[in-house]
């Protein structure tokens, strides 16, 4: 059953410009999969595709086909709710519900799928944020406003919120680029802690992050998947002159 | 180089170009500190206004409150002629009817705003909210003719019957349907209170940070959800705000009121009998108050509203900080 996330033909739009142009990939299993490329280069909109969030905008729309696991998310009839429930979600800068407790922000997406046993509630939390390495800072201060939190303590509550409703999937939108080095650090570090439990697909700006943390990585430049390879190679021996040039910084 | 004071000269240092005390930072500073003492007065000032407000009326509704003391808030009997002034039927009726616009006002406003900010089509917001924001500029003796001539009959000959065979069986809704009296009023008030609430809810809610909606549906929240988990919650004490606003207007809107609300200073437990408001009693009767206790006794009144007003003002501000306090902004 767990094979992945396999893209077929995968475009999007704004409007009526594209800004994905036909992308075909296979994201392997528990691994980690980078996404690089220089800014508009569609890499964000490619994650947010994955979970149909890409949608949400006004004016936006996808076609192709993203099979999870076997299941096409865009077959027709399928409720972007329940993707989003099994695909969690990290942006750029940490978005914690700052009116809700650390408990709640946690247990906002259990509440949210119907969870109202108080012990279940607990126990989700507790492995939420131990898995996001964030329980023995906060399980004294449960109670305290999640706005209240350092900014990396935030993003870490934010991951631990996006794990705590048990998604097969996490895609993380740059989530260390408005964090300092040490909280970026510890990120990354969680990052490889997770691939045992699920796959883990991170946008991000910097390609020491991508060689740090990723099994296979994809370039993107124009909305066009350039190249995808194991981290290494795309990093050593690019096939496309455009990765080269890239990763060497000749432009980006 | 010219420009550059010699050190030592007595200038004060700007505090923005530590040792570049030129004579221009040298008139940034003083400039500085006439527009912070301009500034100063014109905040001091209001609270002087309002001090100042408040000791002319206590002053002028001496001799009223000299002779009735508390019995004039707790009394209900306003008799002119026998000079005998009591103001419970007042501080009834403008409660009362305040609280009646909200109950209609709040779920309309609300709602308005959430379709307005959530739900609506881009080309469908600005004239719906431009159209909203025409009724709070409708002036209020036009939303009173149209409560005379067009509400109260309505009400008369269609909805107090109707209320009165279904929910008869309530104190609320007996007694003969006349049309004019405290429901009329508290509807009207709604009517002229839902555009404060809807479009400063709007505004409440268009500031929720996107980030926030998008937190809650990656979460696979669906449309609803989203808007109660991210958007009401983070905007909580904005809409509270909003709703305060809504009930100052009430509490001291008269001209409307006056025309619908019968002007009958007695407390009865029918929405359908007529009542009377404090800011009605001060308008109706300030001409024909010839006698100085008479005249003392409106005054009174006057100050009672303002102190209801203010008191009804706090505590609303405490319940905005009871519910967790003014959302904190999210470090960075």
């Amino acid at each position: 059953m767990a094979d992945g996330i396999r893209v077929l033909s995968l475009s999007a739009w704004f409007g009526s410009q594209r800004v994905l142009r036909n992308v075909f990939v296979n994201i392997a299993p528990n691994e980690v999969t980078a996404i690089i490329g220089p800014s508009g280069c569609g890499k964000s909109t490619f994650i947010r595709c994955l979970n149909r969030m890409h949608e949400v905008v006004p004016g936006a729309r996808a076609d192709g086909r993203v099979l999870l696991n076997g299941e096409d998310v865009y077959a027709p009839g399928t409720d972007p709710v329940t993707i989003r429930r099994r695909i969690g979600m990290v942006f750029q800068k940490p978005n914690p519900f700052p009116t809700m407790s650390v408990f709640d922000n946690v247990a906002a997406g259990l509440r949210l799928a119907g969870v109202r046993n108080r012990a279940a509630l607990h126990e989700a939390v507790e492995r939420a944020l131990g898995q996001a390495a964030l329980w023995d800072e906060v399980k004294d201060s449960l109670g305290k406003s999640g706005a209240s939190l350092s900014g990396g303590q935030q993003q870490r509550l934010c991951i631990a919120r996006a794990l705590a409703v048990g998604p097969e999937v996490l895609l993380m939108d740059e989530p260390s680029s408005a964090l300092d080095p040490i909280a970026t650090a510890k990120i990354e570090e969680l990052i490889l802690e997770l691939k045992k439990d699920l796959m883990v697909v991170i946008v991000t700006h910097n390609m020491q992050q991508a060689a740090r943390v990723a099994d296979a990585t994809g370039f993107f430049l124009l909305g066009e998947l350039v190249e995808f390879a194991r981290t290494r190679e795309i990093f050593t021996s690019p096939r496309d002159k455009r990765t080269e040039d890239y990763i060497t910084g000749r432009f980006g | 180089m010219e420009r550059l004071a010699p050190a030592g000269a007595g200038a004060a240092p700007s505090r923005l170009l530590p040792g570049a005390a030129s004579a221009s930072a040298r008139s940034a500073v003083s400039g500085d500190r006439l527009f912070r003492a301009l500034l100063r007065a014109v905040g001091l000032g209001f609270v002087l206004v309002m001090l100042a407000m408040i000791a002319a009326l206590a002053i002028a509704a001496w001799p009223a409150i000299r002779q009735f003391g508390w019995g004039f808030v707790v009394e209900s009997n306003w008799d002119p002629v026998q000079e005998s002034f009591g103001a419970l039927p007042f501080i009834y009726g403008t409660l009362l009817s305040s609280i009646l616009a909200l109950l209609i006002a709040v779920p309309l406003g609300l709602g308005a705003a959430i379709y307005l900010a959530e739900l609506a089509p881009a080309w469908i917001r600005p004239p719906v909210g431009f159209l909203i924001e025409l009724l709070a500029a409708v002036p209020s003796v036009v939303y009173g003719l149209w409560g005379i001539f067009v509400l109260a009959p309505l009400l008369r000959s269609w909805v107090q019957p109707f209320l009165g065979a279904t929910l008869g069986w309530l104190p609320l809704f007996q007694g003969p349907p006349y049309g004019v009296g405290m429901l009329a009023a508290g509807i009207i008030l709604a009517i002229m209170v839902v555009p404060f609430i809807a479009t400063v809810s709007r505004d409440v809610l268009l500031a929720v940070p996107s980030q926030q909606r998008e937190a809650a549906l990656a979460l696979g929240a669906t449309g609803w959800e989203t808007t109660r988990v991210a958007v009401l919650r983070y905007g909580r004490s904005g809409l509270i705000g909003a709703i305060l606003l809504g009930l100052g207007r009430a509490l001291g809107e008269t001209m409307a009121v006056t025309m619908v609300i019968g002007n009958r200073p007695e407390i009865a437990a029918s929405l359908f009998a007529p009542g009377y408001t404090m800011a009605s009693v001060i308008a109706n009767e300030f001409t024909e108050a010839t006698s100085d206790l008479y005249l003392a006794a409106l005054i009174e009144v006057a100050l009672l509203l303002l102190v209801i007003t203010v008191v009804v003002n706090a505590l609303a501000r405490l319940l905005v900080w009871s519910v967790g306090g003014p959302v904190k902004t999210v470090r960075e």
